[in-house]
């Protein structure tokens, strides 16, 4: 297999206007994805389909990045009173969310695979649209269709959008976050955990 | 019982020796219905496959008479809710219920027909059939056996022997104040409307602090 550098290479080489972000993975699977960019998620899935063989796309995955708070402890020297003194100092950086689909793509005619590649929309609100892959790789359809069913991501380009699990008047989409779920909740002798939470919000409101 | 002609048991035998039956109306009505419960064919989830294997040769669910799987609903006695009802598959389940003729029976089959089982704290999945249909038998399992489904299937015919025709306490089906179809829920917004049948289902309600 090629790795993913030397893909990634290609592609800008053929590619020139496209960025191309290598995200690293240090879990023991080690499987190293490329984020693409909206504009060019379809040329770039086309050149991987024609030029690289990756001709079976396997799975298409959403995944729902929160909004995040990282906080960094640091030392700095500051003069107080004349003298210098090592403070400890929290720095709070923000990084706004996004809905992420994820496409592992293989390749049946060399033997290969996966290469990951993943398109990010820009929040979590609003703009939740991403390029649809449908056109270059038929076997998105239904996954597409099931990440705007259970997570709201829009899919411009995609022949059929409609719910795929949910019913057509449902709302919300249930794989985010932050889906709040209906209080149908049932009798558990044993709870405990989110489901105590949920069996005390549930007989509060029973009881007003 | 108390309205039903008693016939001494030990007469009974004596005269069967005989070759002469002596029965009941109420008796031999029962045992004509509780001896051809022909099911409604459709399964949800795995269960099925147990359901399936229940009815086929080596089980073989016609030695109770039940082999008879109805397509329609229209003649089909008993429903095997076998398996995962999903939000989605409720109102469908409910419809079918009630196109089907007095007298009707359900077995609620397996863990998620009783109570939505291992997908019980799931969004898609409805916890448990009685919120809607009321249930006769339930088994429990993930998926029943076979021989369960049978289990169930003879505790259903002792509660058909048990039913009387007329008094009091003659069975659901023929008091005409007890209801035979029962609201089907609308697929809603965020969930199904209503939730529950109140009037059908009534969970404990035990708090803990």
């Amino acid at each position: 297999m090629n790795p993913i550098e030397q893909i990634k290479a290609r592609l800008e080489a053929n590619l020139p206007e496209a960025t191309i972000n290598l995200v690293p993975n240090p879990s023991p699977a080690g499987q190293p994805s490329l984020a693409v960019d909206n504009a060019h998620a379809v040329a770039i899935a086309t050149f991987l389909r024609d030029e690289l063989q990756l001709d079976y796309c396997s799975n298409v995955t959403g995944v729902d990045w929160l909004d995040r708070v990282v906080s960094s402890k640091e030392k700095i020297t500051k003069v107080v009173d004349g003298k210098e003194v090592v403070v400890e100092e929290t720095k709070e950086q923000k990084f706004s969310g996004y809905l992420e689909a994820v496409y592992h793509l293989y390749s049946v005619a060399q033997k290969q695979g996966p290469v990951i590649i993943r398109t990010r929309t820009v929040d979590r609100a609003e703009n939740t649209i991403l390029p649809s892959l449908t056109p270059v790789f038929r076997s998105a359809e239904l996954q597409e269709r099931e990440i705007f069913d259970l997570y709201g991501v829009r899919f411009e380009g995609h022949p059929d959008l409609r719910r795929i699990l949910m019913w057509d008047g449902f709302t919300d989409h249930p794989m985010r976050k932050d889906y709040e779920e209906p209080d149908d909740y049932e009798y558990e002798p044993t709870p405990h955990g989110d489901v105590l939470e949920k069996a005390k919000r549930h007989y509060i409101e029973e009881q007003s | 019982m108390e309205n039903r002609p008693q016939i001494d048991e030990k007469l009974k035998n004596e005269v069967s020796k005989q070759g002469i039956v002596v029965t009941s109306l109420q008796e031999i009505y029962n045992w004509g219905r509780r001896s051809s419960i022909w099911p409604m064919q459709f399964g949800l989830a795995c269960c099925a496959i147990e359901m399936i294997a229940a009815a086929a040769a080596r089980y073989d669910m016609a030695r109770f008479g039940s082999e008879v799987f109805r397509s329609s609903p229209r003649q089909a006695d008993l429903m095997i809710v076998a398996g995962t009802v999903t939000k989605k598959m409720a109102p469908l389940v409910v419809r079918l219920y009630n196109q089907m003729a007095d007298p009707k029976y359900v077995i609620a089959m397996g863990a998620c027909a009783i109570s939505g089982g291992p997908f019980k704290d799931g969004y898609n999945v409805l916890k448990g059939i009685d919120r809607y249909i009321p249930v006769d038998v339930y088994i429990s399992g993930c998926p029943p056996r076979p021989e369960a489904l049978l289990h169930a299937l003879i505790e259903l015919q002792h509660k058909i022997d048990g039913q009387q025709l007329t008094g009091p306490s003659r069975a659901e089906f023929l008091d005409p104040e007890q209801p035979s179809e029962f609201p089907i829920p609308a697929l809603g917004k965020h969930d199904l409307e209503p939730p529950a049948n109140t009037a059908l289902f009534r969970p404990p309600s035990i708090q803990r602090d």
